[in-house]
């Protein structure tokens, strides 16, 4: 069943550059259990594209100019403030990217769930407890009892990871929404968080969402993978068919750029040029320009997203002959 | 799942410390080892005592007159002198502390609750930030001491409305300071947390956004309580304030000063009551700005 879908969407930023398309025409779904994938460089808009979904955008600068947001049968982007903050929480939960700064400092851990709860159900200070625990013992906080009383400062970062993934679970989401999740932690903490969110996926059967630059992390949790490039999707495929058949240069170049423990190779291979400007865009394909691939016709026109092979979408005119190859 | 290394790490150093200390408690702690709130906290507390017992520290009438008892300095039978009346200076000085104090904390109570207000409304409310700070500006660019003389003078002599004035002056400049702290962590992640789990926007600017926003607010109050004395005294001495023979330190300097020569205690007892007070609200308002202020937290 399809959880959510996001038709057409196109974002604009008002900048001093003039009206900028931080998301241009993106468009994917996700059925109830799924974990996708969302990858690509900062500025490639794939936070934007969460926010979004969240109606979280800050407005202005932000603007949604078109598209659709489907949640279970419903368009959020015509929902009023008031609708909006009964699907934050009971149906989409959102898990920032600093665990440092995403908790209040002058309440409790234990407060700040049991406030989340509070918003959203009719239950007793002895419930709402009670459940704060329960969440906090899921998530792996050992002694939850004792830890509830504790401020954020007291919390080493990979716990406060795991509270924040407790207060946007706390309503038992259909879908969860990660902005880049591990990115401030420890290795080791990184890879705890990630099976975490993988068990916590298995036994609340919610959607995830799961942005980052990171292809490790990508290739660890995401049943399919949407890989975006200066706004646009340049790529999905399921998991194992991106890794193993990537066809977008850009996607190539991305997975060449992972060091690989069989292969011994002096220098990683890396993309020349950086993400064009958003308001300096190059005509056609916005990769062409750092493209190892680039022929004259990639200049002429923005190629569609069309498909490759059976659930494996891509956009790049040359890509009949990149798979052949 | 087992949590190594952050469980390891923070149980021994738990059982060491079973409290769990708020920041706010942390902050008071820190506060009374800081050597200049100390000080301002001494004095202020001697200030504060003579005027709370007034009543206790000197059985005289402020207001009673004794022609033959006219200019004494000060000694064993008068403390503080006696004035160009006959009135005990001890007492004049001790009541007029009463009103100082009332007059600055009255200020400073209505400064807290509507410049708070009226700066959380600008932050966080975008859409109403310019509309409000505007008139807030045109408020501002008035001096201070002008402005308090004018709305003094429309209104007339009493003491609500010496209150009223000095409210007048100064909420446009808390409300600043409350503003652009609530529009620093608006932007916070625990903010947008907040919002993401679907709190509305009530709960967050009383939850999340004003209690996080009050250290600056503090420091300004200390300060301001202070500037409120201050105008207080500087209106009375100008004869705005409450009407004579009312003992404020401003009337009590203001009759004084034509008498200065021969008599200078009337005029310099209540000016150093008045700069004492002054002083221990800023040594008060230095130590909390050292203690509170978050770029010198995060070195800790």
């Amino acid at each position: 069943m399809t959880i959510l879908a996001v038709k057409n969407l196109r974002v604009m930023f008002k900048t001093e550059h003039g009206e900028i398309a931080a998301v241009d025409d993106v468009s994917f779904d996700l059925k109830q259990g799924e974990v996708l994938g969302i990858v690509g460089e900062s500025g490639s808009g794939k936070s934007v594209s969460a926010l979004a979904v969240m109606g979280l955008l800050p407005k202005p600068p932000a603007r949604i100019a078109q598209g659709e947001v489907w949640f279970e049968g419903e368009n959020l982007l015509h929902y009023t403030d008031r609708d909006m903050r009964r699907i934050r929480g009971p149906g989409i939960g959102m898990v920032f990217q600093e665990p440092m700064t995403s908790l209040n400092p002058v309440f409790t851990i234990g407060d700040q769930l049991m406030e989340t709860v509070r918003v959203h159900q009719k239950v007793g200070p002895k419930a709402q407890r009670d459940r704060a625990i329960e969440m906090l013992a899921r998530v792996g906080i050992a002694m939850p009892e004792r830890r509830i009383d504790d401020y954020p400062h007291q919390l080493s970062g990979g716990m406060r990871q795991r509270v924040m993934i407790a207060m946007a679970l706390i309503c038992n989401p259909r879908l969860l929404i990660a902005d880049e999740p591990t990115t401030a932690l420890d290795v080791t903490i990184q890879q705890q968080i990630l099976e975490l969110l993988l068990d916590l996926r298995d036994e609340f059967k919610m959607a995830i969402m799961i942005i980052t630059h990171n292809m490790g992390v990508v290739a660890e949790m995401a049943d399919r993978v949407i890989v975006m490039y200066a706004g646009k999707i340049v790529e999905q495929a399921p998991v194992n068919e991106l890794f193993a058949r990537p066809v977008h240069p850009y996607t190539r170049g991305l997975l060449d750029s992972i060091p690989s423990l069989d292969d011994d190779r002096d220098r990683l291979k890396t993309i020349p040029g950086t993400l064009p400007r958003p308001w300096a865009l190059p005509p056609g394909c916005r990769f062409q320009p750092r493209c190892a691939f680039r022929v004259d016709a990639c200049a002429a026109a923005v190629p569609p997203l069309v498909s490759v092979r059976a659930e494996h979408e891509s956009a790049c005119i040359r890509q009949d002959e990149l798979v052949a190859s | 799942m087992a949590d190594g290394v952050a469980t390891m790490g923070s149980v021994p150093a738990r059982a060491a410390d079973p409290k769990p200390r708020s920041a706010a408690w942390d902050a008071l702690r820190r506060l009374l080892r800081h050597r200049s709130f100390q000080t301002g906290l001494f004095l202020f507390a001697i200030i504060l005592a003579a005027a709370v017992f007034a009543p206790l520290i000197t059985a005289a009438d402020p207001n009673k007159l004794a022609m033959r008892a006219r200019f004494k300095p000060p000694g064993l039978d008068h403390w503080f002198g006696t004035d160009n009346f006959g009135r005990s200076q001890l007492a004049r000085v001790v009541y007029g502390a009463q009103l100082s104090l009332m007059i600055g904390t009255a200020v400073v109570i209505i400064n807290a609750v509507f410049g708070t207000l009226l700066g959380a409304i600008s932050g966080y409310f975008r859409h109403l930030d310019n509309v409000l700070m505007r008139v807030n500006d045109a408020i501002m660019a008035f001096p201070a001491i002008l402005l308090a003389i004018g709305v003094a003078a429309v209104l007339g002599r009493s003491m609500p409305n010496m209150i009223l004035a000095l409210s007048i002056v100064y909420i446009p400049r808390t409300a600043r300071i409350v503003r652009s702290s609530v529009i620093v962590i608006r932007q916070m992640e625990y903010v947008q947390a907040a919002v993401a789990a679907g709190a509305g926007h009530w709960r967050i600017l009383r939850r999340h956004i004003l209690p996080n926003s009050m250290a600056p607010l503090l420091v300004q109050l200390s300060f301001l309580f202070a500037y409120a004395v201050l105008t207080e005294a500087t209106l009375s001495f100008l004869g705005l304030g409450a009407e004579p023979p009312t003992p404020t330190w401003g009337n009590i300097m203001a009759e004084g000063r034509q008498y200065m020569r021969e008599a200078p205690w009337i005029i310099a007892i209540p000016g150093a009551a008045l700069a004492i007070t002054v002083m221990a609200l800023n040594l008060l308002g230095d130590g909390l700005r050292d203690i509170l202020d978050p770029r010198l937290r995060i070195q800790q």
